[in-house]
């Protein structure tokens, strides 16, 4: 049981990698992904969607999902 | 009609509006007004001579999202037909990022929500611009400007 995690931008170069896996269980969300995963604490500003929609950092995850970690979007 | 595009090569926003006119399903006949937004890429940002960009993106949640605030402002104002287009990869100043273009009956409509798309897109759309400046070094833009 697990979630793929990714990373993009300048959070993709400051934690070294665009995709993980990290291991799931009840009651698990984004803030507590990102600590176990980088062991640092939360940028400012930083983004995070999970299954390609925006969410809260304490948004609980389920078993499989993608969560995504993003600084503020840039496009257009 | 919707059609919402990301490509990875330069293209030309007036180029593919006239493809996009001339599909069988595009009809401008009850279509008084068309409101047409282009953004290019500039040479300079934030005090700094600008060289080149590369443009990422989350494709998945990319195609997901545009396709959301295509269906809120179809909601929000009596559009006839939406397309919207964005670059990635790698860009050279003077070359276009985003074509945003919106038919409706009458003007209002087609402003207001070429406006609307364009703003929501830079907000929340998720893109990442990084800059390599004139001496060669990147850096990774960090706001939109302010418009």
């Amino acid at each position: 049981m697990s979630i793929k995690v990714l990373f993009f931008a300048s959070l993709r170069e400051q934690v070294g990698h665009s995709q993980m896996q990290c291991p799931w269980q009840a009651d698990l969300n984004p803030r507590q992904v990102w600590q176990q995963i980088t062991q640092t604490h939360l940028p400012e500003h930083i983004l995070v969607a999970r299954n390609q929609e925006y969410c809260e950092l304490d948004t609980p995850l389920d078993d499989g999902d993608e969560l995504a970690f993003f600084p503020p979007v840039t496009g257009g | 009609m919707i059609a919402i595009e990301v490509c990875t090569t330069a293209f030309d926003p007036w180029q593919a509006l006239q493809q996009f006119q001339q599909q069988p399903a595009f009809n401008t006949k009850q279509s008084g007004a068309n409101a047409v937004f282009v953004g290019t890429m500039r040479d300079f940002n934030e005090g700094e001579l600008v060289q080149a960009m590369r443009l990422e993106h989350y494709p998945l949640m990319t195609q997901k999202h545009l396709q959301r605030l295509v269906e809120q402002a179809c909601s929000a104002w009596n559009l006839d037909h939406v397309f919207l287009k964005h670059r990635v990869g790698e860009l050279l100043p003077g070359e276009p990022i985003v074509l945003v273009a919106v038919w409706s009956a009458h003007r209002r409509a087609s402003f207001e929500a070429c406006r609307q798309l364009m703003e929501d897109l830079k907000h929340q759309a998720p893109f990442w611009k990084q800059e390599t400046l004139n001496d060669g070094s990147t850096r990774w833009v960090e706001k939109n400007t302010a418009g």
